[in-house]
């Protein structure tokens, strides 16, 4: 049972992948991601690490993806079609996909997996609330920490950028 | 005594008598997709009626009253007229997105209502991520509104379809903080868990000020999440005819319709879960006659009643409200909800550090 559905969601991730990078309508596009992005997810939920599965869902299919579809909604046409790509664009990136995937099925064919009887349960809340906080071994709390000191340089960046200034909003009101 | 653990476990056990453990298994998510599939139905039908009625109500009306008793079967009739309709067609919409739409709100409020937990042993999905799952999952009904918005090629329409896609995306923050506020008192995210740490007392009363600070703030966050009035400014009648679903008729339109009742039904069950306790009674610690008095009320009735009560509250706010502009909803959000969210958050954390909350 689990393994048909694993295939199930393997072969959406495949098939929508393919449809997104292939499809000229921009939107269409965009949402052939958010199927990835939610098969993803489903992937995630089916091996018990519900955490990152509802982080991916979140963070990728309600947040990144929301905000794609939002500029595509701010600046495209409804019969605006993407002109397709020269035949010379089409081959390099070909090449690039097939030797990237040739390095990936090598490095994961290449390592030996160790199988454990006991069922891992990492992806608990408490331990990742544990770990990410923690500064001792294996700690996330300085990579956490810089991290939101970029997040908040790019919120005051965005706001600075998206601020009038001052005497602008003097005439326009 | 009102346990319905050993009724699903009698049945789990025979089907998996009379069955191979695959079949099985197979044979249990098919029921309870049966069973979940004609809950929402049922919810659509019922809550509609109420609305209408409770609307009616504040407006000095009688509402519905032709087609059964009081008007009962209006909604009844209402589906199979939306069953009866021609699907229209917009001609230049992008008719693929436009089919996919309503079926990603949808879905998404079905998945939603699976973690609800009804009674004791009655609840489908009790996952260990309880309400990160919720606000996940919520998170992606947005994509199908800003879908429907697009495909329809219409300008009332995307004007919907952008108002609410600012305001969900704005509101979701206001909800999941004042949750996660509630977190902090819960000590778990698992639904079953959040309702057992509340024998002896809910937490909007063992909780205190913050409690009702998060309470308040979490249910305006999520009218707003929800597109309800005063904040329903994606399908403003008025001025935008019907908004992001303008162009949608027949079944299509009624996904979005029953989506949006779910949605409230969905908000209530979690206000209920997390600030009233769930399914559990109204306990007052000490007094055990009382307690024991009010364990006779199956949880079940409990459980229901709290979510009554508050889908009424959202109805209340719906027809006593004007609509809000889209400034002052985002200046709202922006500017009082998130920082009143922020300061609750730290009040909480403060008196469950210093153990100033009931219960302990």
């Amino acid at each position: 049972m689990e393994r048909i559905i694993f295939y199930i969601f393997a072969a959406a991730i495949i098939l929508f992948s393919l449809f997104s990078v292939t499809s000229t309508r921009i939107l269409r596009a965009a949402i052939y991601l958010f199927l990835v992005l939610v098969s993803i997810a489903g992937l995630y939920f089916m091996l018990g690490y519900h955490f990152l599965g509802a982080v991916q869902l979140t963070v990728y299919a309600g947040g990144i993806v929301v905000l794609i579809i939002f500029s595509i909604l701010l600046t495209e046409q409804i019969d605006s079609r993407m002109p397709a790509p020269k035949l010379g664009t089409m081959i390099l990136s070909g090449a690039v996909a097939v030797i990237g995937a040739t390095v990936s099925i090598f490095a994961i064919t290449g390592h030996n997996f160790e199988t454990t009887p006991e069922t891992v349960n990492a992806g608990t809340v408490e331990k990742v609330g544990e770990r990410l906080l923690s500064y001792g071994e294996g700690g996330y709390v300085l990579p956490f920490e810089v991290i939101s000191v970029l997040l908040l340089a790019a919120m005051i960046g965005a706001i600075v950028i998206a601020k009038r200034p001052k005497s602008d909003e003097q005439t326009s009101e | 005594m009102y346990d319905f653990t050993d009724l699903v476990r009698s049945i789990h056990e025979s089907l998996v008598a009379s069955l191979s453990p695959g079949m099985a298994a197979l044979v249990e998510w098919i029921i309870i997709g049966a069973i979940f599939l004609g809950f929402f139905a049922l919810l659509g039908l019922v809550l509609v009626y109420v609305e209408r009625k409770v609307c009616a109500f504040f407006q000095l009306r009688l509402g519905p009253m032709r087609v059964g008793f009081w008007g009962t079967a209006q909604t009844l009739a209402d589906t199979l007229k939306l069953l009866l309709k021609e699907p229209i067609m917009n001609k230049r919409a992008d008719k693929f997105l436009f089919n996919f739409a309503p079926f990603i709100i949808i879905i998404s409020s079905l998945i939603v209502l699976s973690v609800t937990p009804f009674a004791p042993g009655l609840q489908a999905f009790d996952i260990n991520i309880g309400l990160f799952f919720v606000i996940a999952i919520s998170s992606i009904g947005v994509v199908g509104i800003l879908l429907a918005g697009w495909a329809s090629n219409n300008k009332y329409s995307l004007i919907g379809a952008m108002r609410s896609g600012a305001q969900i995306v704005s509101y979701e923050l206001s909800v999941g903080l004042a949750l996660m506020t509630m977190v902090v008192l819960t000590g778990s995210l698992q639904l079953s868990e959040i309702i057992a740490s509340q024998a002896d007392g809910w937490w909007i009363f063992k909780g205190h000020i913050p409690a009702f600070i998060a309470f308040v703030l979490f249910i305006v966050a999520s009218t707003a999440e929800v597109n309800r009035g005063p904040f329903d400014l994606a399908e403003a009648e008025s001025e935008l005819t019907a908004g992001f679903h303008t162009e949608y008729s027949g079944m299509k339109f009624a996904f979005f319709f029953l989506a949006e009742f779910v949605n409230m039904f969905i908000v209530a069950v979690i206000a209920a879960t997390v600030f009233l306790g769930g399914w559990m009674p109204f306990h007052i610690g000490g007094l055990d006659g009382f307690n024991q008095i009010m364990d006779f009320i199956p949880p079940i009735l409990w459980f229901f009643g709290k979510v009554a009560f508050i889908i009424f509250l959202m109805m209340w706010f719906k027809w006593t409200f004007p609509r809000l502009r889209i400034d002052q909803l985002l200046t709202l959000e922006w500017k009082y909800l998130l920082p009143l969210n922020l300061m609750n958050i730290v009040l909480m954390a403060f008196v469950v550090y210093m153990g100033w909350y009931f219960g302990n």
